[in-house]
């Protein structure tokens, strides 16, 4: 327990140092991407890993939050007014997004929530007066919260960070709460969970909606951070590559999907700019991960961790009686 | 007043009448027994009466409550719990977590997503004080995969307990169990006061013959003899379709 309290303590003072001993504004604006795609990550967890939900149309919702967040901005509406209309128009398409593909479990659920990225894909390329098709939106200026410019690179790094921090807070708690272990419940035996007088529906339906929120906030760093939005954010390649984090890094617990989306985010970025076939090499890092780790790359390294731990206890342990064992 | 009333309920699936105009009263503080071969509608019976299932037809009353379209749910709500024959519980978990989760099913704060479940020392001491009841309160940290076919019995009914029914269904809780942990369950099913209705499924007979006032006995999905433990075990019929030559 305190190894781990001590372990967090590091992390949190190398991040919060980052710009310090990080040379080069490009490896801080990867580490900005690495925060807010860990943002996405963690909304997508809620319902890959505790809801036992995979949804494969996730990109389509973060693309309407920074569609939301460009269009409000080209109205001429300000900052304040793009982040809280996009963050409604978020929740409420997930609401929508949620009743649609709640209405099946498993194979069923991860198709239709396809389709409906799908739909949301197509709507980008197509409704051009809206979303200004291929060409995508720009956005022209950052925030400047506080009078803190965000769009000096450490700023929109610390504006990451704290954003970042109070999501995984978020998280934790609702991991740790009664409908956190609720929406467990309804993972593993939701058919007992009705039983015992829960509405199973219901449960599901409040983690959508969360996860939906995560994805959107994260969405909002990620269009002031490229400020730009194209319909190939919203393609199921973007999808697949979120769920790619959350699986390869562990689905169902809290750093797992951290770690997943700063695996994902340095091969993408930083790998690529020496390798060509980068696509290759994330390829056959998730085979050697599937292959030697298939619960995700923290719960494995825990595993073999304490695997090693108790081979080396057991090894000491066992060399006082060593000498009459062996023949 | 009846504890429980189910009248002219039927359910098929398809061209497979499973449940054909049952009838059943049971008392408050009865222990009723439901008999019946494999096949005969036993568990289907449980399904329907717990909303698991929705009947073609009849009516369904709790405390002469018409409840036959409330959900399963909300039944729990109204004092019905039960357990299940293939065991059905959260096997990533601690026994007292499992626990927990029943209590938390019938309490308010269940949606509650900011305060800590842990922490939460009212349903620590109410899930621990359940598991004591069953004999499982030295264990109650174990993970549920670390334990015994005979402990997650006793989970399963602690967690039904835990609850505090009115009407308690246990759908074959002796299933499995060996000679021990049959007296063992027998025990803490006696010792359930009187307040709580049971109606139990049970293939057991020299167990469930113990334990039960009247017995109900199915076979294709139809009542055949009702009465108590006398008149159901001299009955020709239940000797012909159950108890064998």
């Amino acid at each position: 327990m305190n190894g781990r309290f001590i372990a967090l303590g590091i992390a949190l003072v190398a991040l919060a140092t980052l710009p310090y001993w990080m040379t080069g504004v490009y490896y801080i604006n990867v580490a900005s991407q690495i925060l807010f795609y860990a943002i996405f990550a963690l909304g997508l967890n809620v319902l890959v890993g505790y809801a036992g939900l995979v949804s494969l149309g996730h990109a389509g919702l973060f693309g309407v939050t920074a569609y939301a967040v460009a269009y409000i901005l080209q109205l001429g509406l300000g900052h304040s007014l793009a982040i809280l209309g996009a963050l409604v128009i978020s929740i409420a398409s997930m609401a929508v997004y949620a009743v649609l593909s709640l209405r099946a479990t498993g194979i069923g659920f991860i198709m239709i929530t396809l389709a409906l990225g799908e739909i949301l894909w197509g709507l980008a390329y197509r409704w051009i007066s809206l979303t200004g098709g291929d060409n995508g939106l720009n956005v022209q200026t950052r925030p400047e919260p506080f009078g803190f410019s965000l769009s000096d690179v450490n700023t929109f790094y610390y504006a990451t960070l704290i954003v970042f921090l109070l999501s995984v807070g978020a998280v934790t708690v609702f991991v740790r709460s009664p409908l956190g272990a609720a929406l467990m419940g309804t993972r593993d035996q939701p058919r007992r969970m009705n039983a015992l007088g829960y509405h199973v529906w219901a449960i599901r339906f409040y983690a959508c909606l969360f996860s939906g929120l995560l994805t959107s906030v994260s969405a909002i760093m990620f269009v002031y951070y490229t400020q730009f939005i194209s319909p190939q954010t919203l393609a199921l390649t973007s999808s697949a590559e979120v769920l790619l984090m959350v699986i390869s890094g562990g689905a169902g617990t809290l750093l797992g999907p951290i770690v997943g989306a700063g695996l994902v985010v340095i091969v993408k970025t930083v790998v690529s700019g020496f390798i060509e076939r980068w696509n290759f090499l994330l390829g056959a890092v998730f085979v050697a991960i599937v292959i030697l780790m298939p619960e995700g790359l923290v719960p494995g390294t825990v595993r073999l961790w304490r695997l090693a731990w108790r081979k080396r206890a057991r090894g000491a342990k066992a060399v006082p009686g060593s000498a009459e064992a062996k023949p | 007043m009846t504890a429980l009333t189910v009248s002219g309920l039927c359910k098929s699936f398809g061209g497979l009448h499973v449940t054909t105009d049952v009838n059943l009263n049971v008392e408050p503080g009865e222990r009723r027994l439901i008999i019946g071969p494999n096949g005969a509608g036993k568990t289907t019976l449980f399904n329907l009466i717990t909303g698991e299932l929705t009947p073609d037809s009849g009516m369904i009353k709790l405390f002469d409550r018409d409840i036959t379209h409330v959900p399963s749910r909300r039944r729990a709500h109204l004092g019905m719990a039960r357990t299940y024959q293939i065991i059905t519980l959260f096997a990533r978990d601690t026994i007292i977590h499992n626990v927990t989760l029943a209590l938390l099913g019938l309490s308010p704060s269940r949606w509650n997503p900011l305060i800590d479940l842990k922490r939460q020392g009212h349903f620590v001491e109410h899930a621990r004080a359940a598991l004591e009841r069953v004999g499982l309160g030295h264990i109650a940290n174990r993970p549920l995969a670390q334990t015994s076919y005979g402990e997650r019995r006793r989970v399963e009914i602690a967690m039904a307990l835990t609850q505090n029914p009115k009407v308690l269904l246990l759908d074959e809780p002796f299933a499995g169990l060996s000679i021990d942990e049959r007296r063992d369950v027998k025990e803490l099913l006696l010792a359930i006061p009187r307040d709580v209705t049971i109606v139990m499924i049970e293939h057991n007979m020299d167990v469930a013959l113990e334990f039960a006032e009247r017995i109900t006995l199915l076979h294709f999905g139809e009542v055949i003899v009702e009465g108590n433990r006398a008149e159901v075990v001299a009955n020709p019929r239940t000797r012909e379709v159950y108890l064998g030559h």
